[in-house]
């Protein structure tokens, strides 16, 4: 099997992620990466074997349009039979776009691929992670986005790097970066190093339950995290958030307070020692992979939660 | 301003979704309700549409999809286009993308507007598809979105924190789930969806369907996971919910 994995780089690093895609592709027969920015060269050089490089000043915002472009080209060119993303908001826009502009079957959330009697198979779970789906393609390339965590990788060093043309279609240019923000200092204590981590989601109905279970996580000796359900509606702190586009946090002891249990969330919390799930929805996906799951309402449950911890306390 | 949603008919919340294991595809046999996430998209475009604008929610779906599109013309959206067809049961991305934008070529909107995600096929890139094969501009997770002189501004999260990113029109944006707070239907609203129009379209109308490239060959269950317990609060939650961190050793 010959593969293209794309490799998704922040500042002067690739990410983890894409190397460890790129690791198993390797695993599977003849795979390279491919890495597009602007002054990438060195980045692209610290992954093993070799590595596409496309380094052009109109690839420097992290946008998917121009990236459809240039892949669509090297897979034209070179004929890969597969191309396999890390999962990231970036990696899943350029996927979608390249499936279409190739009108390639692409396959998404895997946690597995092998190769069985000279074809890719996929393994993908669905419907909230209680059945896993054997998939395949009919198209050549196949297309494949893997999970958030399936697999990490390091970086090899001294790759050879080649470098690929750039040609842009004029609606691939449209978009323009006009800032980034950066993630804004933590104030409270930080989740990444909490054993106990109270978190809660939009079930608390407004950023004023915060409150209720900022003293939980007080009488708990653990830190305050939430979903970015509700980081982006402005209620916490995206310094607290967990999950795909957050951080992946693994505590001792991680309570979910209103919170779905959406995949997104899951992938940054699900290697928590024990996790216990507070939600009024008996069908929640939480409750699929709580180790206690209570269904209830937060607003009568935490604040007697509280008390009771309080009170074994003193 | 003329706006198309692209929203998703979808098993109602506790209908217990189930994959079929013949056809192993979704069994959508039981209740189909509107996909919340996209009930964020129709709000959105209620908000931008301005008084002389329109509102059209597009959809793939089976027949009884229409049923679930008219909540969001309760909502306040002014038709619905659905496109239903065998021709593309069990259509995966591009087929799905291709049916849609079959239908959105023969509205012409300046702005095409997508939920966060669908809750059964949870890709969260379907509009990255579309906006290729419309050959537009198109920005994802948006979290905040501004029209103004005939561009787009929206402020979104990604792995690395929050960027702004302008676009003109036309173009395709998905947002996020904390962009605005949908509105219930009124009861005006409910008794009025019934009049407007709900148009049903079928392969011919949008370019003809084809066969899906991707295909599922098994269902297999989840590796197993440790014992779990389940309590539904009488009252006594509190005191479980104690008692269960007692004994795991971790008050
Ligand atoms: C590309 C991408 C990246 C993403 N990254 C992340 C990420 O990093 N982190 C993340 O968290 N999400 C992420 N998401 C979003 C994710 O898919 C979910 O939409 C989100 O996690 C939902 O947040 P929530 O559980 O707070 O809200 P909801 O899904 O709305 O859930 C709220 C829950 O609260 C319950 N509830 C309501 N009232 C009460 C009450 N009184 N008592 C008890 N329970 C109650 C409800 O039953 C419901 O289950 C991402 C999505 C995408 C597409
Ligand atoms: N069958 C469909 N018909 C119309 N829109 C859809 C359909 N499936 C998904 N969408 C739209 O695409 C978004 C993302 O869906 P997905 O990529 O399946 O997670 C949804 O929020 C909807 O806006």
């Amino acid at each position: 099997m010959k593969a293209l994995v794309f490799l998704e780089h922040h500042g002067d690093a690739l990410s983890r992620a894409s190397l460890g895609v790129l690791a198993k592709a390797q695993s599977l027969g003849d795979a390279t990466g491919v890495v597009l920015g602007s002054g990438v060269r060195a980045v692209a050089e610290s992954a093993g074997g070799v590595v596409w490089v496309a380094d052009d000043a109109r690839l420097d915002a992290p946008l998917p349009q121009p990236r459809v472009d240039v892949l669509a080209q090297l897979v034209r060119d070179e004929g890969f039979d597969a191309v396999l993303f890390a999962q990231s908001v970036l990696a899943a826009d350029v996927a979608a776009g390249l499936a279409a502009r190739l009108d390639a079957g692409l396959n998404w959330d895997l946690v597995e691929v092998e190769e069985r009697d000279g074809a890719l198979v996929g393994t993908r779970p669905a419907l909230g992670d209680t059945v896993y789906v054997e998939t395949s393609w009919s198209s050549r390339p196949a297309l494949a986005v893997f999970r958030s965590g399936t697999f990490d990788g390091d970086a090899a060093g001294g790759a050879e790097v080649r470098d690929i043309p750039v040609a842009l279609e004029e609606h691939s240019t449209l978009v323009e970066l006009v800032e980034q923000q950066a993630e804004e200092a933590a104030s409270g204590p930080s989740i990444e190093d909490a054993d106990v981590i109270v978190a809660a989601g939009r079930g608390l109905g407004g950023p004023e339950g915060f409150g209720a279970v900022e003293a939980l996580a007080r009488e708990l000796g653990g830190a305050v995290a939430a979903t970015r359900a509700v980081v982006d509606a402005g209620w916490y702190p995206y310094s607290t958030q967990v999950g795909q586009t957050g951080k992946t946090v693994s505590p001792k002891l991680y309570v979910a307070i209103g919170i779905s249990g959406a995949v997104q969330h899951k992938v940054g919390m699900q290697r928590s020692g024990t996790i216990v799930a507070i939600n009024k929805d008996p069908h929640a996906p939480i409750f699929d992979f709580a180790d206690l799951g209570v269904v209830g309402d937060l607003n009568e449950i935490v604040p007697k939660l509280t008390e009771l911890v309080r009170a074994r306390r003193s | 301003m003329r706006i198309a949603v692209c929203v998703k008919a979808v098993p109602s919340a506790g209908s217990g979704a189930r994959l079929d294991s013949a056809s192993k595809r979704l069994d959508r046999s039981g209740d189909l309700g509107l996909s919340e996430y996209d009930t964020h998209a129709v709000e959105e475009a209620l908000r931008l549409r301005g008084d002389d604008g329109e509102v059209v929610v597009v959809s793939l779906g089976p027949e009884r999809a229409a049923d679930a599109l008219r909540k969001a013309l309760a909502m306040g959206a002014d038709r619905s286009v659905l496109v239903s067809d065998a021709g593309f049961e069990g259509a995966d991305l591009v087929l799905t993308a291709r049916a849609l934008v079959g239908a959105l070529e023969r509205e012409s909107p300046e702005l095409v507007l997508f939920g966060q995600q669908s809750p059964d096929g949870n890709g969260a890139c379907l509009w990255a598809a579309v906006a290729e094969k419309l050959r537009r501009p198109v920005v994802s997770q948006a979290a905040e979105l501004a029209v103004e002189g005939g561009a787009l501004r929206a402020k979104r999260q990604t792995e690395f924190g929050y960027e702004t990113l302008r676009a003109p029109l036309p173009a395709v944006v998905a947002v996020s789930e904390a962009i605005n707070e949908p509105r219930y239907p009124s009861l005006k609203g409910i008794m009025g969806a019934k009049s407007k129009p709900q148009e049903v379209l079928a392969a011919g109308d949008v370019g003809g369907a084809g066969d899906p490239v991707t295909t599922v060959l098994a269902l297999t269950p989840p590796p197993a996971r440790g014992e779990s317990r389940r309590i539904e609060d009488d009252g006594n939650a509190a005191e479980a919910i104690v008692e269960f961190l007692a004994e795991k050793r971790l008050l």
